[in-house]
Formats: C-alpha cells, sequence, structure tokens
C-alpha cells in the first residue's frame, strides 16, 4: 500500500527544479497528481512523466500571481476529484541584484510570485481542507530567508516572508487538521541555480558542510515526509535540508 | 414548498456546528451557545453565501452573531435585489 494512496496532490511552479521532481515522487508515492506552472506545455510533461509512474495526472497553466485564475484551478480539481489533500507551494523566481542596482520590478516580480502568490494558494485551498477537516500544505521557503544573502535581498525577504506565512498558517488552521510546514533548500542543482556564475558556485560549495550541492530528489522527499501520515504531529515546522548549509 | 430562507440556515448551522435542529433557535449565539470558534464563523458566512449565493462583506459577517441576525439579514438582501437565489 502506497503511502499517498488516493491522496490528491496539487504542486505549483511544476514545470521543472524541485517542482516537477516533487510531482513526480508525489506520484510514485501513490498521489493523484496536479501539476501547475505557468507554461501548459511543461506542466504536461511534468504530467505525462506522472503518468508513466502509474499515476493520475493533470496539468494546469496559471500564474500564481494570478488569483482569480488560481481559485477557478482550484475548483476544477475539487469538482473532479472531490477532495484536495495535499498542497505543496513551490511556485518561486530570482531576480537577483545588488540592493543599490535593483529596481522596483525586480523586488516587486519576486515578491509578488513568491510570497503573494504562495498566500493566494493557501487562502483558496484553506476553503476546501477546512470542510475536509484534513490537509498537508508544504511552502517551499529558502536557507537564503534565514540566513539573507547577497545579491537576493528581494529572493531572501520572500523567501523569509514564507516562514512566517507558514507559521502563521500553522496556528490558524491546527483546529481543523491541517498542517503548514515549510522546507528551506540550501543550493540545489536547478535551471534557477545553474544561471549563476562559477564564482558563486565555488564559493557556495565550500560553505556546504557535506560538500556537495543538493539535487531536486532531495527536497522532494523530504517534503514527502512532511506530506505523509509519519509527519502527522508535525507543524509550523522549517525543514532545512542544505546540506549543513546554515546553521 | 420550497425551503424558507429560516429553515436553510437552521440546516446549515446545525450541520456545521453539529448539532439537532430542535436545539437551535432564533436567539441562539454561535460563539455563545455553540461554542463556534472564529474559522467556524468563517465557515458558516461561507456556507451562507453559497446557499443564497451572495456575497457577504466581512463588514456585515461581523454583526451576525446569532441564527436570528442571519435570517434576518439573509432575508433583507434577498428581498432587496428581488431574490438572490432563483
Amino acid at each position: 500500500m502506497s503511502v499517498l494512496s488516493g491522496k490528491v496532490a496539487i504542486v505549483t511552479g511544476a514545470s521543472s527544479g524541485i517542482g516537477k521532481e516533487t510531482v513526480l515522487v508525489l506520484a510514485s508515492a501513490g498521489a493523484r497528481v496536479i501539476a501547475i506552472a505557468r507554461r501548459l506545455e511543461l506542466a504536461e510533461e511534468t504530467a505525462s512523466r506522472a503518468r508513466a509512474k502509474g499515476a493520475e495526472a493533470l496539468a494546469y497553466k496559471a500564474d500564481v500571481t494570478d488569483f482569480p485564475r488560481l481559485a477557478q484551478v482550484f475548483e476544477d480539481v475539487f469538482n473532479k476529484f472531490g477532495r484536495i489533500d495535499i498542497l505543496i507551494n513551490n511556485a518561486g523566481v530570482a531576480r537577483d541584484n545588488l540592493i543599490i542596482r535593483m529596481t522596483e520590478d525586480e523586488w516587486d516580480q519576486v515578491l509578488d510570485t513568491n510570497l503573494k502568490g504562495m498566500f493566494f494558494a493557501i487562502k483558496i485551498v484553506a476553503r476546501y481542507m477546512l470542510k475536509q477537516k484534513t490537509g498537508k500544505i508544504v511552502n517551499v521557503s529558502s536557507v537564503s530567508g534565514i540566513t539573507g544573502n547577497r545579491g537576493q535581498c528581494n529572493y531572501a525577504a520572500s523567501k523569509a516572508g514564507i516562514i512566517g506565512l507558514t507559521k502563521s498558517a500553522a496556528k490558524e488552521l491546527s483546529s481543523r487538521g491541517i498542517t503548514v510546514n515549510a522546507v528551506a533548500p540550501g543550493f540545489i542543482t536547478t535551471e534557477m541555480t545553474d544561471s549563476l556564475n562559477e564564482y558563486i558556485k565555488d564559493a557556495a560549495l565550500k560553505a556546504i558542510p557535506l560538500n556537495r550541492f543538493g539535487s531536486p530528489s532531495d527536497i522532494a522527499k523530504g517534503i514527502l515526509f512532511l506530506v505523509s501520515p509519519d509527519a502527522d504531529y508535525i507543524t509550523g515546522h522549517v525543514l532545512q535540508i542544505d546540506g549543513g548549509l546554515a546553521m | 414548498m420550497p425551503e424558507s430562507v429560516a429553515e436553510k440556515v437552521r440546516g446549515i448551522v446545525s450541520k456545521q456546528m453539529g448539532v439537532n435542529n430542535d436545539q437551535i433557535t432564533e436567539q441562539t449565539s454561535f460563539v455563545n451557545d455553540l461554542g463556534a470558534d472564529s474559522l467556524d464563523t468563517v465557515e458558516l458566512i461561507m456556507e451562507f453565501e453559497n446557499a443564497f449565493d451572495m456575497n457577504i462583506p466581512d463588514e456585515d459577517a461581523e454583526k451576525i452573531q446569532t441564527i436570528g441576525d442571519a435570517i434576518n439579514y439573509i432575508e433583507e438582501r434577498v428581498n432587496k435585489c428581488g431574490g438572490a437565489e432563483s
């Protein structure tokens, strides 16, 4: 019997990296998975990989900053499956720049997608989970949000904001059996981090006690734990998955 | 004969709060008598919104404390817009 058998799981930012890997890991654990991304063909590609693992999988095009569209997608999922058990808030972008050079637009884009979009998704899914009196939400934060990071004031602020959002939501929803946790990945090799220059990557590696970059799979496995019954008594927690980077 | 607003409201409250219909009157307070917490009251308002196809603004929702408040408020709104539920 698979650990997430029959559960309905929505993952945002499912086109690549951690989001894509999480869809596949949840699918392998028996969940019915819904991949949401801004580009439908990429969401569809993730969903088809999940289907290849024998899972039921759907793909939707949505930008998490578009509240009406996001609400419509969740409603459609609920109408199809009659429940929403798991939400993985993973959608995120980076627009790195030094504070002195950072534009208002770079700040807004990152805060809107990473933080406001997450608030939107939680606000929407809470309606369904409150009625069910059960649900598991995992938000993807970052060690940047814990330690800060030069050149990432917008990203770090959004990821720190996610921790406050996670803990507040955990407190508000706990009486209905809903858990809300966060993972804080360290340096993970994805398309987003591939674009960083070698100098930054070398410096980052030196700071990681386990002496390797993380993989999307390292994060997806932590997420799987937090949405599994093994984590029923865990809420408001920030699980650092960073090879020891931030301690 | 269609269900009256009062019957519908009582039905929603008894289901949401897990109490028998005969245990509640128009004077029954959600918080004081039925032990509703802040989420219960939000959920009740959401149920009313769905059942009567209306949007209840927060400032109105705050004033709805009893079953009677809910019935009066909804009846008034339904009559004002010529019956939100068709």
